[in-house]
């Protein structure tokens, strides 16, 4: 069967971009439409912030051309840092993340003690903000002076995000574990695998193929995260905008590593929407799974 | 049914706009300018007086009396302060370990006495905290003076004023005892080193331009936090004012020495001063009562009280 006729699923101006092929002059026409309309909106929005009293200081202190640009360098240099510890963390937190929730998805009373356990580190872990996992971690276990525990802050900095976020991550990959159906369990079990087998076969390939979108905005998420560990002294992006923001009070650098953070998770998001599109896509032409 | 919709959106869009450009809008004034930092509201008695950075100006007597004096809470002196306090600035002894009010410490003491000059009885001053760089920000202040160790130099007389100088000293180096560092005697001995400073101080400034470490100093919040780093090991020594520096070693963190006090000074003598809102004449009052105190003795006195230590400390050259 092919997709049902417009009339029955009712049509909107975002469905009939979505398929120019179908209807290649309305296409066309809802493109012109759209960049109309976006032309008297956007012109709206700057004409009235640009006559606004309060526009000139604002650009002043928050939007000036050459402290942006005497910022730059400094900023993108910080930048650097937070790009290396948050391709770490996500690696790691991926994985933490799906060893914890297998673990939980096991049946079975013999496992009850790695399933409380489990259950009440992520319960504890949500319950505490990040900062405050940060600080704990990365002043207070380098105070204990223990032999052959790192004190770098970096590494008890980059450990408190993945914790962190692997107790969410974990959830995340739980709800696609369940989402999955009984009946795939049941037939891999029937087959002769294991519990762990069953999961790691079966299960847990269809549960991440759902929970995609819920992980790269998780991603998204820690991208921005990762900036609390200027508390511990690191060098990066906010903490650099900072210290020249100490030495001017003009707040320019502030918008510079705003800036930054977008350029690095807006195609990460886009990311996400092409793939959603292409996984829906893909159900649809087969008719019903 | 496709096309009617998109219709009425337009169209809806285009009556919006037309009733948002009816009423809605500012005058836009391109050439609107406003009056660049500087907001002085003098006092009708005050006589005119010049809020040069360099020169120490006096307000008339009568202006300076306490009913006239440009306070934020009036018949109050609302003082404000770091959070929390540490000695010997503020708060000396167990019982009054971050205390302001207990008028102990050199800082502590120098409120009460300043205040007493000015007229005010001791339970006329009120303490509020803040953080110490943001009340260098730029804007109006909810307190008359802040009190926190505060260098002044001339970046920050841009934004805020600062009172004449009450105390003067130097930048010194805190280090473990079995520290590499503990005993040097150049700034080039340092060149190595992994230094912490918070931000926003001359300290960081002083670590930033005069020693210029090959790797990048560790920056802070506040000094609370280079101390914690400094216990985690993770830097190597902090730079921070001597008195401070006389705390840490004696009373915060164990195992730790004065590596030495900079002979360097980064532009001129590290002063502190107090802090006011940029243009504020109460600044010019308190000012003569700063002169009255040094001109009796009672700075000094505070000073001896307070600040002085036994034994001497190494000098760093460079």
């Amino acid at each position: 069967m092919t997709t049902p006729p417009d009339d029955i699923r009712g049509p909107s101006l975002w469905t009939s971009m979505r398929r120019p092929r179908r209807h290649r002059e309305a296409g066309a026409r809802a493109a012109i439409i759209a960049a109309f309309s976006t032309v008297i909106v956007g012109g709206l929005i700057l004409w009235w912030v640009l006559s606004s009293e309060a526009w000139p200081e604002v650009q002043q202190q928050f939007f000036n051309p050459d402290h942006f640009v005497a910022s730059w360098p400094l900023v993108l240099d910080g930048f650097w840092l937070n790009i290396q510890m948050f391709a770490v963390a996500e690696v790691l937190i991926l994985v933490v993340a799906l060893v914890m929730a297998m673990i939980r998805a096991l049946r079975g009373p013999a496992f009850f003690p790695l399933r409380a356990l489990v259950i009440g580190f992520i319960d504890l872990i949500r319950g505490i903000p990040i900062i405050l996992l940060i600080l704990l971690l990365g002043f207070g276990v380098p105070a204990l002076q223990l032999t052959g525990v790192p004190n770098s802050r970096l590494f008890w900095g980059v450990a408190a995000l993945v914790i962190s976020y692997s107790a969410y991550t974990a959830e995340v990959y739980r709800a696609g574990i369940e989402s999955v159906h009984e009946s795939q369990r049941m037939a891999g079990r029937s087959l002769g695998l294991t519990q762990v087998q069953s999961l790691r076969y079966v299960t847990v390939p269809q549960a991440i193929r759902n929970v995609i979108p819920a992980l790269l905005n998780g991603f998204v998420s820690l991208q921005k995260d990762v900036a609390l560990v200027f508390v511990l002294g690191a060098r990066e992006a906010v903490r650099e905008a900072q210290i020249y923001v100490a030495s001017t009070f003009n707040y320019t650098p502030y918008v510079v590593a705003a800036v930054l953070f977008i350029v690095a998770s807006v195609p990460v998001a886009r990311f996400t929407d092409w793939y959603t599109e292409r996984v829906r896509r893909r159900r649809q032409s087969v008719g019903g799974v | 049914m496709k096309d009617n919709r998109g219709f009425k959106f337009l169209s809806i869009l285009a009556v919006l706009s037309v009733a948002v450009t009816a009423c809605g809008g500012d005058t836009g004034d391109d050439t609107t300018t406003t009056t660049a930092g500087v907001d002085t509201t003098t006092t009708a008695a005050a006589s005119p007086t010049t809020m040069d950075e360099a020169t120490t100006t006096t307000a008339a007597p009568e202006a300076c009396a306490v009913e006239s004096l440009n306070l934020v809470s009036p018949g109050q002196l609302t003082v404000a302060t770091g959070e929390p306090v540490f000695p010997p600035w503020m708060g000396v002894g167990d019982e009054n370990f971050d205390v302001p009010e207990s008028g102990t410490g050199f800082e502590g003491a120098l409120v009460y006495e300043l205040a007493a000059e000015l007229g005010f009885s001791e339970d006329q001053v009120t303490f509020v905290r803040t953080g110490f760089d943001e009340a260098i920000a730029p804007g109006p202040k909810e307190w008359d003076f802040n009190i926190q160790q505060y260098s002044i130099t001339e970046e920050r007389d841009e934004v805020v004023d600062f009172s004449d100088p009450y105390y003067e000293t130097q930048q010194a180096l805190v280090t473990f005892e079995d520290s590499e560092y503990a005993d040097v005697s150049t700034i080039e001995d340092l060149q190595d080193a992994g230094l912490g400073a918070a931000i926003g101080t001359t300290s960081l400034d002083f670590a930033e331009d005069v020693v210029q470490p090959n790797t990048e100093v560790s920056v802070y919040d506040e000094n609370v936090d280079v101390e914690a780093a400094m216990n985690a090991g993770q830097i190597d020594g902090l730079v921070v004012d001597l008195p401070t520096a006389y705390f840490i070693t004696a009373a915060q963190i164990e195992g730790t020495v004065i590596a030495g006090v900079f002979e360097a000074q980064a532009e001129s003598p590290d002063q502190f001063g107090l802090l006011f809102e940029d243009g504020n004449p109460l600044v010019d009052c308190v000012n003569e009562a700063l002169a009255t105190l040094r001109d009796d003795g009672t700075l000094a006195a505070l000073e001896e009280e307070w600040l002085t230590q036994e034994g001497a400390v190494p000098t760093i050259s460079g």
